[in-house]
């Protein structure tokens, strides 16, 4: 009997899609719990578009099938991984991104719906050799275990502070006719749209009071 | 995610027609819930068209004192709006008691009454769902009904309305303004959502072709503004029960001004004969006009303990008027 010594024919990114698939099966009884993802493969459309996104300040012209996904744009077409597929229906966050200064989910989005938007990923908010306070707050306060949701983490983490700023109500005001404060109360309140399945939470929560309080 | 092509309108009039020209074409707005539903191809549009370009997106004074917002204004501004968080605070609640974050910055005002229930049977595709494939039949009925409906069932559908800045809506009189090939009309918003009856899959009063363009809240009634939500985590979750109240309160003594239930029916839940009951403690009037909106109730073995929450979710929510009116 010979052995096949060929490495394993599977990618991080193809176990990866499984295991956020996964997550969202394995939630409580609720709206997703008999759902059954259809088959990837996609019938070949017959219409492409022509977008162009402003990604980190860079132009980038792409054509695209119209159901593309800003996520699939991002990671498959321009290449930018750092953005992940977590559960690809809204429900993890994984996948937040900054577009035209507005945290979202790029998986419920089409990039077609976008072109002309200026989009900020993690690779855009700050570089190895020069984080983004963010970026080194979560690194200080130790705001992650397997890394996977941390660039959404972040970037929602990044829009939270200025949308308390720009004094957008949460569900947590007594009066919402008030100008909310960067309580943890809040900061947990309004990243609840970011699950941390390594539940790295009260640190996250830590890293983001840290930037606020140097923000002054 | 099944093919579609894709359609950019350029102005109101062309979406509309753009709209009625083909049986299977849908508005995309912010498309938090259609895009969800299209990847698991419970809707299979051929063609979508974006409204994203239209504007539709300002808030402003209306006649009577009123306020008109567009259908396309983001739920975040709409709750941000200083108007609305000083004359329908209730409103400004609703809707931050839903979704999250990212997902109210992307989605609309007709979007979030357009949206379709979470009923996992609905979103089951391997279970019956006369919702989904009219006539299939219902596997909620007997099934896990934990989440579902108590009021203005049906013998098809036990689904819910999703939606809190509906249920908020419903205690303010909105109107929803549409626009079809045949013109503008507008519809109240407690003849907006359907109750199910035999045919659960058409949820709503626009007919085919029309678009929302705006919906409007008369002058504030003023009172005590209070949303309160029961779900299952802290956040980020859908109703069990939830409450919109307009309330007065004088003293240890309330009155319920408005009030509407979202999580219990198809639509939000509002029986006007329960408002304005007279004045008494909180426990008195909870009580009361708890028993009138429940009367009819229909519950499951699995969900009756609405009947219970229901009250005791008002109950709170008065209590809540006082402690804000302090």
């Amino acid at each position: 009997m010979t052995h096949d010594h060929r490495p394993l024919d599977v990618t991080r990114r193809e176990f990866n899609k499984g295991a956020g698939l996964g997550i969202a099966a394995s939630a409580s009884i609720g709206w997703m719990t008999f759902v059954q993802t259809p088959a990837s493969a996609e019938t070949p459309s017959e219409s492409t578009a022509k977008i162009e996104l402003n990604v980190n300040g860079e132009a980038r012209e792409l054509m695209v099938d119209p159901r593309t996904s800003l996520l699939d744009a991002l990671r498959e077409h321009i290449g930018l991984t750092g953005t992940k597929k977590g559960c690809d229906h809204g429900q993890c966050g994984a996948c937040t991104v900054i577009v035209d200064g507005r945290r979202m989910n790029s998986c419920l989005s089409l990039a077609v719906m976008l072109t002309g938007s200026e989009i900020l990923t993690i690779e855009g908010l700050g570089r190895p050799e020069d984080l983004h306070p963010m970026q080194a707050a979560f690194v200080e306060r130790d705001g992650f275990q397997c890394g996977y949701c941390t660039p959404g983490q972040i970037l929602s983490a990044v829009a939270t502070l200025e949308e308390i700023a720009a004094g957008i109500p949460s569900s947590v005001a007594t009066d919402v006719t008030a100008l909310p404060a960067a309580s943890a109360e809040e900061i947990r309140e309004r990243m609840s749209g970011n699950l941390c399945r390594c539940a790295a939470y009260p640190n996250i929560i830590a890293a983001i009071l840290d930037v606020q309080e140097k923000r002054g | 995610m099944k093919p579609f092509t894709y359609y950019r309108a350029t102005t109101l009039h062309d979406a509309v027609t753009t709209l009625a020209a083909r049986a299977n074409a849908r508005i995309i707005a912010g498309g938090t819930n259609l895009l969800d539903l299209m990847k698991l191809q419970i809707e299979v549009p051929q063609q979508l068209v974006d409204i994203n370009g239209l504007g539709l997106d300002t808030i402003a004074g209306a006649e009577n004192g009123g306020l008109r917002f567009g259908a396309m204004v983001r739920n975040t501004d709409l709750a941000a709006h200083q108007i609305v968080r000083e004359q329908y605070g209730v409103l400004t609640r609703a809707i931050v008691a839903g979704a999250s974050g990212q997902i109210r910055n992307r989605a609309t005002t007709a979007g979030n009454l357009m949206q379709r229930t979470r009923c996992p049977y609905f979103y089951g595709t391997a279970m019956a769902c006369n919702k989904r494939e009219p006539g299939s039949g219902c596997d909620a009925l007997n099934g896990i009904s934990a989440n579902l409906a108590i009021l203005g069932t049906s013998d098809a559908c036990i689904a819910t309305h999703p939606s809190d800045m509906a249920v908020a809506l419903r205690a303010l009189d909105a109107v929803v303004h549409v626009l079809g090939t045949e013109g503008e009309r507008s519809i109240p918003i407690a003849d907006f959502h359907r109750l199910p009856g035999d045919t659960p899959h058409i949820e709503t009063a626009l007919r085919p072709g029309e678009i929302i363009t705006a919906v409007e809240v008369p002058a504030s009634i003023g009172g005590t503004h209070v949303y309160r939500k029961v779900r299952e985590r802290a956040s980020y979750a859908f109703a069990t029960v939830a409450v919109a109240l307009v309330a007065r309160v004088d003293g240890a003594s309330v009155t319920i001004e408005r009030l509407a239930f979202g999580g219990l029916a198809a639509k939000p839940w509002r029986v006007e004969a329960a408002e304005r009951r007279g004045s008494g403690t909180p426990e008195e009037v909870a009580r009361d006009a708890a028993a009138i909106i429940l009367e009819g109730a229909r519950p499951t073995d699995r969900n009756r303990y609405k009947i219970a929450l229901a009250q005791r979710t008002l109950h709170a929510a008065l209590i809540d008027a006082q402690e804000q009116s302090r």
